[in-house]
């Protein structure tokens, strides 16, 4: 499943991420990488982007990133 | 001379540490080559030390110009021990960066800061056992109260060793770098750097570490070191360093953090449910930015300027012209201090209290993290136009002005969109615009202040959201677009801050008006009363034949004057000056305000004046701010393009305000 298809409040864990290096890098960074629990927490008033919880903290993106995070249920 | 270096993730009280170690002994500067800020400073209680703030980076692998700035600073300058601040409810992210630090193997001393904020999150912190495992000086702090300082100076004091610290990454790793090391011995860059760093930045991918390499024949041996590397891996070679440093992470916080409780919400989230609500995010985002403009133009800081206003003009210029009188100067001296020089920059100074409570209010709502949820808030929006949600930023912080709003866009990753972001920001309608609407509206449009001032920001915005639409179509991107932020949780900002902040942005204003903005006032006072023959009438000087030059290019516009055209053209070396060089061309004085008031109701009428306002509005962007593209995007292409661009806009929607106007009246 990927992480576009959570709903608010779910937890999943991330399996792997399929977008460029660059991309994935800077998710990768900021502690975004296969093994890590995340919290969808809102989605902005237009309907994107996303905002997630994960280690602690918020980050948000867009939901074409959050398409191609491959997640599953915990 | 020591030099500290502060190097730390974004929001994570790195500024406010600074601020702690240097007080008011710093300087805010331009790393070479870009127009990021470079803070530096000489440390408040040590004067032979010298701080550096780097800007907060995630990864020493850089990705924005902000992030490269970071890395290129650690690899070539001087480093005598490097500040690592680390959010101590953060540790897990926060020590990922500390491990890029740790195996560069410079002396690093840690300061563990927002204890109170990880202790409110019932996270406990064995930092004995810590230290022991990162082998480094390791204090416990809450910068924003000013607690742990002592301690952490009295380290500072002490001689830090360099370290020898080491992450057994998998053995394919290992033998990866090890090939890596043999490549790079006998090379200077080795001498310099500690090798495995290097061969592990290389493994990364880090751009501005393999420039380092880029005359040497190496890096194709490095590239098939990684390729093959890849075929022994399961996930990319970048990707399993960064997995493998977080396992070490992992592992090390089992050992020294141990959960009281667990919270289940914070105050940040509990804020955010209403703040970027799914039906309030968005009126309540337009309320703050209704509340910023009244605050700036109709509560605080107008009133200010009108008292700031009738004193330059009122007693400051009479007793000035007393005073010269009663020492005997010379007429012509009088007229220069007071028709020209208080006249020019004093027309500028009263801008001054709108400019600093914009900016107040900007860095509240940096400092308090709404920022960001703006960004957020307005992605969706922004992307329609081809920009990025992180664009909201720099064009809000255009309406202040317009050089730091092109520097702040350097934190978009993706450069057509910040090419976008710095090509739209100048329609912002910056502070320095703002006393010609003031002089025009108080003469015409008395009944529509609010109204009139507000169609000009709104016209601002219209055109840069066609002109949006029109490069998005140019440029089609190759690259994606990026959006990738981190929310901040929300902080009361600390009041000192604040001012340092806002007194950071705004002294570059008195600096303009003391400077430029004097030195034009001078330049075109003599240019209006003098010819090649010596003093004469106004009508009949330098300058006025400069504007009957140009002032052709104008008629069609309504404002065909040579006096209009002068001002248009001085305007363009800061736009304050387009009110200086009228109050000096139409010879206001003492009693300025009426005089000029006469005159521009006898060349203007009501069209013409909002036909004049449009020009102003969307003209070439200030001197100041084409030289700041230049540095930032590079190259003079862009500036010019800029330059040629939006004078035909203006130009043109002039135009059709003019002629159209000119039907109804």
């Amino acid at each position: 499943m990927t992480l576009s298809q959570c709903h608010i409040g779910d937890k999943v864990r991330v399996k792997s991420l399929r977008m460029s290096e660059n991309k994935s890098k800077r998710l990768m960074d900021m502690g975004l990488i296969p093994g890590t629990t995340l919290e969808i927490l809102r989605v902005a008033p237009f309907g994107d982007p996303v905002a997630i919880k994960l280690r602690g903290f918020q980050i948000s993106f867009r939901k074409s990133e959050a398409k191609n995070i491959i997640v599953e249920a915990i | 001379m020591t030099v500290f270096v502060l190097a730390g993730n974004p929001n994570v009280g790195k500024t406010a540490l600074f601020n702690l170690l240097t007080g008011t002994r710093q300087q805010v500067g331009n790393w070479s080559g870009v127009t990021v800020e470079k803070r530096f400073g000489v440390m408040k209680y040590n004067q032979s030390v010298h701080v550096v703030d780097l800007p907060g980076v995630y990864s020493l692998s850089p990705f924005s110009a902000e992030e490269k700035v970071a890395t290129r600073y650690l690899i070539n300058e001087k480093i005598d021990t490097l500040i690592n601040i680390v959010d101590a409810s953060n540790l897990e992210r926060n020590l990922y960066f500390t491990i890029q630090l740790l195996e560069f193997g410079k002396p690093i001393v840690m300061s563990l800061n927002m204890m109170d904020v990880a202790k409110s999150r019932g996270i406990k912190i064995d930092i004995l056992k810590m230290r022991e495992r990162l082998g480094i000086p390791i204090i416990p702090m809450m910068v924003r109260k000013s607690e742990g300082i002592g301690e952490f100076l009295k380290t500072l004091d002490m001689p830090i060793k360099s370290l020898n610290f080491k992450i057994n990454y998998n053995q394919k790793i290992e033998d990866a770098i090890g090939k890596i090391e043999n490549l790079i011995t006998s090379l200077p860059q080795s001498k310099q750097h500690n090798s495995r760093w290097v061969a592990l930045q290389l493994l990364e991918g880090n751009t501005e570490v393999r420039e380092l390499f880029k005359k040497e024949d190496i890096l194709s041996k490095v590239d098939s070191i990684i390729k093959e590397l890849g075929f022994y891996l399961e996930l990319s070679v970048a990707q399993t360093i960064r997995e493998e440093r977080f396992r070490w992470i992992g592992e090390l916080l089992q050992e020294v953090v141990t959960f009281d409780y667990v919270k289940e919400k914070t105050w940040t989230e509990r804020i955010d449910a209403v703040l970027t609500h799914k039906w309030l995010g968005i009126p309540l985002f337009l309320l703050f930015m209704f509340l910023t403009f009244q605050m700036t133009f109709t509560w605080v800081g107008t009133p200010l300027q009108d008292i700031l206003d009738d004193w330059i003009s009122g007693p400051f210029s009479e007793t000035t012209a007393r005073i010269l009188t009663s020492i005997g100067a010379d007429q012509w001296l009088i007229q220069l201090i007071v028709d020209g020089i208080i006249a020019g920059v004093g027309g500028v100074l009263v801008f001054v209290p709108q400019i600093f409570v914009l900016f107040l209010i900007i860095s509240f709502l940096e400092d308090s993290g709404y920022m960001a949820r703006a960004a957020f808030i307005m992605d969706k929006a922004m992307s329609k136009i081809g920009l990025n949600g992180k664009a909201f930023i720099p064009l809000f912080v255009g309406f202040g002005c317009n050089v730091p709003a092109i520097m702040s866009a350097r934190t978009i990753e993706q450069p057509k969109e910040r090419l976008i972001t710095i090509l739209l920001s100048p329609f912002m309608s910056c502070t320095a615009r703002l006393p010609v609407y003031a002089l025009f509206i108080s003469i015409f449009f008395v009944k529509y202040q609010s109204l009139v001032i507000f169609s000009l920001y709104l016209l601002g915005i219209i055109v840069a959201i066609i002109l949006g639409l029109t490069f998005k179509e140019l440029f089609k991107k190759e690259e994606d677009s990026i959006f990738i932020i981190e929310l901040p949780p929300y902080r009361i900002p600390i009041v000192k801050s604040l001012l340092l902040s806002t007194w950071d942005k705004g002294k570059k204003f008195l600096k303009k008006a003391g400077t430029v903005i004097f030195g034009m006032s001078v330049v075109l006072w003599f240019l209006a009363n003098f010819s090649w023959s010596g003093m004469v009438e106004m009508d009949e000087s330098l300058l006025a034949d400069l504007g009957k030059l140009i002032a052709p290019v104008f008629a069609p516009l309504g404002f065909g004057t040579w006096q209009a055209g002068v001002s248009l053209i001085s305007g363009f070396v800061a736009k304050e000056i387009i009110i200086s060089s009228l109050s000096i061309v139409y010879g206001a004085g003492g009693d300025s305000i009426a005089h000029l008031t006469t005159i521009i109701q006898s060349v203007f009428n009501p069209v013409s004046a909002y036909a004049f306002m449009v020009f102003v509005l969307l003209y070439t962007p200030c001197m100041a701010t084409l030289v700041v593209m230049k540095k930032e995007i590079g190259s003079w292409k862009w500036p010019l393009f800029s330059l040629m661009y939006s004078f035909s806009i203006a130009w043109i929607f002039s135009f059709v305000v003019y002629q159209i106007g000119s039907l109804f009246i």
